[in-house]
């Protein structure tokens, strides 16, 4: 990437006009008196005049044109190919827990296949009863549940186990997104094939896999597909994108997003995981010695400061601000998060917009004022399994450097005097 | 009529259906189909289906992933994860190649040429010698150098101390200095999108 490619973002422009006005002097606790009136109020505008869209002219809609900032992003130099590869949800513009489907990040290995609903096919076989072939229709006619539940890439912030790397919330925190599923339990579809076969539990698994070319065929152990795992086939009230799995994917709340997967072809009742590639060469975290670390599924407690953050500098000056985040844990529910802005030397408690559900998004508020002082601005997550979010220096204690996945670090911004927000690392 | 608990949807799968997607191959090669491929084959299969992303030597070309080399990098700043140094099972990569390469193509190899291109894996990472042929009766005699190299999940008691009921609040650190900034790298791309 070169210098001259990167311009003035529309962000940037915003940012330094922002710098301005705290230049030209809000001051802290006064309210700031107008020079004038003011012409957007004393001045008929032409949305008050004439008149706007009518309600056939948009069937289907998209955001409005000013916040075309809103937007999935992708780092090119992190993948050899675009097709087997990732992109970003914008975290650091959204706000409370629900993800906006249409620009929550995808993660394909073989690209995102168009499979029409007549064309789809569930197969559950192995060691069942009868092995049954589902259509899409036959879905429907199970009972359904709904949940919120977070979807987190395994490889989540891995860009910055070795240090601080990409400059945004959406490219440190952005693999995730947090949805409501409506579909059906996973043990009503192995409980119409018959586990009777199956036998004793402890030592069976379900293998899942896609129907694209990839696959992405996963292990399961037996426990959890008879727990809370759900063959969902809505998210966000109407049918899954073709991104996230159109018309079927699989949700396994709490564990790894590489789990979750999509157009859902096949589910095997085995005797023994598969050790498929990707739970060998792939989703398998390397120690400092060299060993690594299998099956590591649950996703840990983990928070981020979305705003301020890199792409949401403080552009309005003195006074009140508000300081905002997401935390979860695949362990539970959130029950606290803690906000410093001194680098992890204080600590104070932040107000959570709702009480913290199991393996969901939970936003997080610390309502503060601000005099342009120098900020090391943190957030700390606390689950009800008594689990701490930990700093990277403490996961490097035991990980080392080389683990890839499961990064659920403290992550630091350093906000500076003029409000704009750095990714740093701190002592 | 629905058995109790049942809802009677779906119908039984046919056997040539469960063949068809029920591709798999379990670590101990249960489920591998008959055939056979030897390390000469693979490398004219391999020359044709797979070198021009993974390299003549499966040495890995560009960005591709190298499929050879590494032993014994593992435990090193930048270790270089293959089929020879990393994987522990060799069903893994008969099965991931079987069904999933080549990329863009998958599932276009025959059961044999997917033999043949594992053995050239094999040969690449000098596992076996050049006159080994691969088939569902040697499949197991091949030890993979990884094989021992995974642990089940160990955090609840590696990261034991992550539980903590008494995390600090105050006076935590005396000191906190930036020890690295992500500006320095400048590798994140622009705002508006690498297309502009």
């Amino acid at each position: 990437m070169t210098k001259d490619k990167k311009g003035m973002s529309a962000s940037r422009r915003q940012f330094l006009t922002g710098a301005a006005a705290v230049g030209a002097g809000a001051v802290a606790g006064t309210v700031a008196r107008a020079a004038g009136p003011d012409p957007l109020i004393t001045e008929v505008q032409d949305w008050a005049n004439g008149l706007g869209h009518g309600v056939d002219e948009v069937p289907y809609g998209l955001p409005i044109e000013f916040e075309g900032d809103v937007i999935r992003r992708n780092v090119p130099w992190l993948t050899a190919d675009p097709i087997s590869s990732i992109n970003f949800t914008p975290i650091h513009a959204l706000d409370g827990t629900i993800t906006p489907q249409g620009c929550a990040f995808e993660r394909h290995h073989s690209g995102a296949i168009t499979l029409k609903k007549d064309d789809y096919r569930l197969m559950i076989n192995g060691l069942v009863d009868q092995p049954l072939v589902f259509t899409y229709a036959d879905l429907e006619r199970f009972p359904r549940e709904n949940h919120v539940y977070f979807c987190e890439c395994a490889a989540n912030t891995g860009m910055e186990w070795a240090g601080a790397q990409l400059n945004g919330a959406q490219f440190t925190h952005g693999m995730i997104h947090n949805m409501e599923y409506t579909g059906v339990p996973l043990r009503t579809l192995l409980n119409e094939a018959g586990l009777g076969a199956a036998g004793d539990f402890t030592d069976k698994w379900v293998y899942v896999e896609g129907a694209d070319a990839s696959s992405n065929g996963r292990s399961i152990p037996m426990e959890k597909a008879l727990d809370d795992v759900l063959v969902a086939f809505k998210a966000n009230g109407e049918a899954l994108r073709r991104e996230h799995g159109y018309p079927v994917r699989l949700v396994v709340p709490g564990w790894e997003g590489n789990m979750w997967v999509k157009w859902l072809r096949r589910i095997e009742v085995t005797d023994h995981a598969v050790e498929s590639r990707e739970e060998t060469s792939k989703y398998t975290d390397t120690l400092e010695d060299g060993t690594s670390r299998k099956w590591t599924w649950i996703m840990d407690a983990k928070s981020v400061v979305t705003s301020p953050s890199p792409q949401a500098p403080i552009t309005h000056g003195h006074g009140p601000l508000v300081i905002t985040g997401l935390a979860w844990s695949g362990r539970g529910a959130i029950t606290g998060v803690d906000v410093s802005i001194d680098g992890g030397k204080t600590w104070t408690q932040a107000r959570l917009a709702k009480p913290g559900e199991k393996m969901a998004l939970t936003r997080f508020y610390l309502d503060t004022e601000w005099n342009g002082e120098d900020m090391l601005v943190q957030s700390r997550a606390r689950d009800d399994s008594g689990y701490v979010q930990p700093t990277k220096a403490q996961l490097r204690e035991t990980r080392g450097l080389n683990s890839i996945y499961h990064n659920n670090c403290i992550q630091t911004w350093h906000v500076k005097t003029n409000g704009e927000a750095e990714n740093v690392e701190v002592s | 009529v629905a058995q109790e608990g049942k809802f009677g949807l779906g119908r039984p799968a046919l056997p040539e259906e469960v063949a068809a997607w029920d591709l798999d191959i379990a670590p101990d090669g249960r489920n591998l189909p008959v055939g056979s491929g030897d390390v000469w084959t693979g490398d004219e299969v391999f020359a044709e289906n797979c070198a021009v992303c993974h390299g003549d030597f499966a040495e890995g070309a560009g960005n591709w992933p190298k499929l050879a080399g590494g032993q014994d990098t593992l435990d090193r700043d930048d270790p270089l994860k293959t089929v020879g140094s990393y994987w522990p099972y060799l069903s893994t990569t008969f099965d991931y190649v079987r069904r999933s390469m080549p990329f863009g193509n998958a599932q276009s190899l025959s059961d044999d040429e997917v033999y043949a291109i594992t053995a050239y894996i094999l040969y690449s990472n000098d596992l076996v010698d050049e006159d080994f042929v691969l088939s569902n009766e040697t499949f197991m005699d091949v030890e993979m150098p990884n094989a021992n190299g995974f642990i089940v999940d160990d955090r609840e008691t590696a990261e034991a101390h992550f539980w903590t009921d008494t995390p600090c609040m105050e006076n935590c650190k005396d000191e906190v200095k930036i020890t690295m900034k992500a500006t320095v790298l400048d590798v994140t791309p622009d705002e508006v999108g690498e297309d502009e």
